[in-house]
């Protein structure tokens, strides 16, 4: 039976440098939040330019594990919708990412409020899709 | 959820496309000034470069214009020397890093629009031998310099603002060379040097030197810090080389002079981009001794502009509005106060070197404009004395920069896009 479960999961579980990738996104966006949240805070522009190179970073890993989600999809066939909802996730991430990078290119408090309040949503959707993408079936779970 | 992406996704969008287009009459002393506004993108409009070949720039009926000298390495600023020799302050400054990606892909696009020759760093002396306007004798009257731009003689020197500092020849009539190496006056801002350009001009009784100092970035960008001793003029002791801030708050005097026959300075300005294809006019200005021109608090006198953090009220309240608007981004480069000599209807006013606009849908400036004077003050609208730059087929075939007035009856026009000298001049 553990033999079983096992090998469902390594079916399942997406490949080592897209879960690398994925994961990697998170603390980038993560970043960009906090240095935009510095910001805000001591007005020092640096943050600022900070914010915008992790968020460019940020949008280099998601946007290879969105193309490889979008892959993924294609391979897949029947084996549920959890790729899909993956895939969305992480086009939502990405593209709210991508506005949110032509947000911070504005030149000094010109990208405040906006540039903050779309780090915090591009941070929550970074982590649910990759909640979404590394979540593997477990013995007894409900994947 | 989604639906408020979709929804900021296609507010964004559209603050791209709205820009409002053309120049609502934006010149003169009181302009109008529409509300900021900014897309997901800032517009960029880079003129393809295209050779002159057969064409030439379109002058006023009556005038000729030709080129006096070409092959130079990025001509920015000319003087006319007493003996009538013209002096070419020849390179490029700057360098100033980037800082966040948009720095990377937009100084890629503005390049586009720039020449790819080599910064000269050197002043060309241009000599009419047979005095019928042809210049054939060219030397290298000094070179090793870093981005000369300002020039001013004053009696037997010769002043040159190079990026970093302001040096000083000796010079004796008729001479094609340097004697010798400069010798430092004063140290000038040069950190980052975002706006390298330092813009010169002598009190008429020489005492003083009067230094244009551009600010370290668009609109602060680079931090408070980087912005120490920028977006000033500089009154420089000719003797001593001290100096003091002569007006503040002017965001890049690319141009000085003084109006003839008075001690008042006059400069022409580059206001901020990037809230919009009509703000912020770039003006032509008398400079009041110890006043604050907004930048980078407020424009226009009492403009807030919301993109500088912290704020300064105190500032803004004491700032105030300058003489008269060319138009916003036009990139005002050039500066010269005209003489009977160039024709009755050209005899009172200024003439300015436009270099043209980047951050605009629909490019304005690539031209030389004629502001008529009267009592010493701008009296009307300008006009067009040199344009076709900017082609018909959308092609930029030169970039006009610094204007002087030959007081033998021309104008001398550096163009640093063809890397040419032009020599406009009344037909006889």
């Amino acid at each position: 039976m553990a033999v079983t479960v096992d090998h469902v999961a390594r079916a399942r579980a997406i490949h080592p440098l897209h879960a690398f990738l994925l994961a990697g996104s998170v603390p980038l966006f993560l970043g960009a939040l906090l240095s935009d949240i510095a910001y805000a805070r001591s007005y020092q522009v640096q943050w600022s330019n900070f914010a915008s190179w992790l968020m460019a970073g940020a949008l280099v890993f998601a946007g290879i594990s969105m193309l490889w989600a979008l892959i993924d999809l294609f391979r897949t066939g029947r084996r549920g919708n959890r790729p899909l909802g993956y895939f969305v996730l992480l086009l939502s991430t990405w593209v709210l990412g991508f506005i949110n990078a032509l947000v911070h290119a504005k030149d000094a408090w010109a990208m405040m409020p906006t540039g903050l309040i779309l780090s915090v949503l591009v941070t929550a959707l970074a982590c649910l899709a990759a909640w979404a993408g590394l979540s593997t079936p477990r013995a007894g779970g409900a994947a | 959820m989604k639906r408020l992406f979709m929804a900021i996704a296609v507010a964004g969008l559209l603050g791209a496309c709205s820009e409002s287009n053309p120049d609502a009459n934006q010149y003169g002393a009181d302009p109008a000034l529409p509300a900021p506004q900014r897309g997901l993108l800032p517009s960029m409009t880079i003129a393809e470069p295209a050779l002159w070949g057969d064409q030439r720039p379109t002058v006023p009926e009556g005038y000729t214009i030709t080129a006096i000298a070409t092959d130079l390495k990025i001509p920015r600023q000319t003087l006319v020397l007493p003996n009538g020799d013209i002096l070419v302050a020849e390179g490029r400054g700057g360098g100033a890093p980037a800082l966040k990606p948009k720095d990377v892909i937009a100084g890629r696009i503005k390049a586009q629009g720039n020449t790819s020759v080599e910064s000269g760093n050197r002043l060309t002396l241009l000599r009419d031998t047979a005095g019928d306007g042809t210049y054939k004798e060219r030397t290298v009257f000094a070179e090793g310099l870093n981005a000369p731009y300002g020039l001013a003689l004053v009696d037997d020197k010769l002043y040159v603002a190079n990026q970093d500092a302001l040096v000083r020849f000796d010079y004796t009539e008729g001479q094609t060379e340097a004697s010798g190496p400069p010798v430092k006056v004063a140290d000038l801002p040069s950190a980052i040097n975002h706006h390298w350009t330092k813009a010169l001009a002598a009190s008429p009784d020489g005492k003083y030197l009067y230094v244009g100092i551009g600010s370290n970035s668009n609109i602060t960008e680079r931090g408070m810090e980087a912005e120490v001793d920028r977006a000033l003029v500089w009154q420089v002791d000719a003797d001593t080389g001290a100096h003091k801030p002569y007006a503040t708050g002017l965001r890049n005097p690319t141009a000085l002079a003084f109006l003839p026959g008075t001690d008042q300075l006059w400069a022409v300005v580059n206001e901020r981009d990037e809230i919009g294809p009509n703000l912020v006019p770039d003006y032509l200005t008398s400079v009041r001794e110890g006043a604050f021109y907004g930048w980078p608090y407020s424009y226009w006198g009492q403009h807030v502009d919301s993109r500088v953090r912290p704020q300064n009220p105190e500032k803004v309240a004491s700032a105030i509005a300058p003489d008269y608007s060319l138009g916003s981004h036009v990139a005002a480069l050039g500066l010269d106060f005209s003489l009977p000599a160039m024709g009755p209807e050209f005899a009172e006013g200024a003439f300015i070197g436009e270099h043209g606009s980047w951050n605009r849908k629909n490019p304005v400036g690539y031209k030389v404009v004629f502001v008529p004077f009267r009592d010493g003050r701008p009296a009307g609208p300008p006009v067009d004395f040199v344009s076709g730059f900017l082609g018909a087929d959308g092609k930029t075939r030169g970039r006009p920069v610094g204007v002087t007035v030959d007081p033998r009856g021309a104008l001398i026009v550096a163009d640093d896009l063809s890397n040419t000298v032009w020599r406009v001049s009344p037909r006889r």
